[in-house]
């Protein structure tokens, strides 16, 4: 049972939909990693993503754990470089050849048409992953106030997401 | 102004190791999702080894492209700022702090059982971080959400992707030609181009 060319495969795959943001894959990493190869459970998908969200950097790091529960240090590492590699080599080249694509009306068209798109994805996943997260009162007004925080104040959002982890353990703790 | 003038050939030449421990540094202490403001201030502020306008560029090619937001900006800043090995170190250092302490997570997950605990506090986590990413979406998206034709688009792909459970893929290549399709036109249409 090696895995590490599906995780690549898979990997690969997610990172040409993150566009806009991570979370726009989130439908697509969901239906990969928990229906079709069975890495983890939705449960377990949601948590360690909420987790990422108190990670420093950019804020797609939780794969790295997908690949250390199917794989151990080898699948962390694929899951890195597969979800990396190719569009740090396609942002590299486009980079280069920028000075000679923008303003071009296609490119115009593309820019503009990729910001309400790239929103919907986000709030698409955004969706998704709140189907498995909010499951009661209690975590619906956990999030419900994170959100009303974070719209009103500048407070840095890693302080809630570890406020959340309090929270949760008071609520759900039966140990 | 010249804007060849930022190019990989011509660019400020900046020491490897300087730009791997300046993306490390941001890779350590952006938490919450503002990465793109760290990398400003880094490099724009601070080093100023990009002007504004340069940045606003790197920002653009980096969202229309696929990948990460940040670690795109911080490829296109390395390679501006020493070609090839400069967007390496840039990327490696952004993600070495998040991904270290994402496998320790990893490991600790795997290797416990019986955690009620944990699994307590990691509701509660995941419940924060629904509330975290829809506001990061709803500042993020902002603008569009004034303009009737963007709402349109918006609602068509959420409805497509939760609703009629269409996989991403044939969502963003659909709707995504839709969009180009009629914001091309509408550009042919209104803009006066020079």
């Amino acid at each position: 049972m090696n895995e590490l060319p599906s995780l690549a495969r898979v990997f690969t795959w997610l990172s040409l939909l993150t566009v806009g943001g991570g979370m726009a894959a989130y439908p697509e990493l969901k239906a990969q990693t928990v229906d079709v190869h069975g890495w983890l459970t939705l449960q377990q998908l949601d948590y360690l993503y909420g987790v990422g969200q108190a990670a420093p950097g950019p804020n797609m790091m939780m794969i790295v754990s997908i690949g250390v529960l199917t794989a151990g240090f080898a699948g962390a590492l694929i899951v890195l470089l597969a979800f990396f590699g190719p569009t740090a080599l396609l942002a590299c080249v486009v980079g280069r050849l920028w000075t000679r694509l923008e303003g071009r009306p296609w490119t115009v068209a593309v820019q503009r048409a990729l910001l309400p798109v790239s929103i919907g994805l986000l709030l698409a996943g955004c969706f998704t992953f709140a189907k498995g997260a909010v499951t009661g009162w209690m975590t619906s007004v956990i999030a419900a106030t994170v959100f009303v925080i974070l719209l009103r104040t500048t407070i840095n959002p890693a302080f809630l997401v570890l406020a959340g982890a309090l929270i949760g353990i008071v609520a759900f703790g039966r140990g | 102004m010249a804007r060849g003038s930022n190019r990989a050939s011509d660019g400020p030449r900046v020491g490897v190791g300087r730009i791997f421990a300046a993306f490390l540094l941001i890779g350590a202490t952006s938490f919450g999702g503002g990465a793109i403001a760290y990398l400003r201030n880094t490099l724009v502020v601070k080093h100023r080894w990009v002007d504004d306008e340069t940045f606003l560029e790197l920002l653009a090619i980096g969202q229309t492209l696929p990948g990460l937001k940040a670690t795109n900006v911080a490829v296109l800043a390395g390679d501006r700022l020493r070609g090839v090995s400069g967007a390496i170190a840039a990327m490696a250092g952004v993600c070495l702090p998040g991904a270290v302490l994402m496998y320790i997570v990893g490991v600790v997950y795997r290797a416990e059982r019986e955690r009620p605990l944990l699994e307590a506090a990691l509701e509660g986590v995941a419940a924060a971080a629904v509330g975290l990413i829809l506001a990061t979406t709803l500042k993020l998206g902002r603008t569009s959400f004034s303009r009737i034709d963007d709402v349109a688009f918006i609602l068509l792909t959420v409805v497509c992707v939760n609703r009629l459970l269409i996989p991403v893929p044939y969502v963003l290549i659909g709707v995504g030609a839709l969009a180009v399709a009629w914001y091309g036109s509408a550009a042919a249409k209104w803009r006066t181009v020079p």
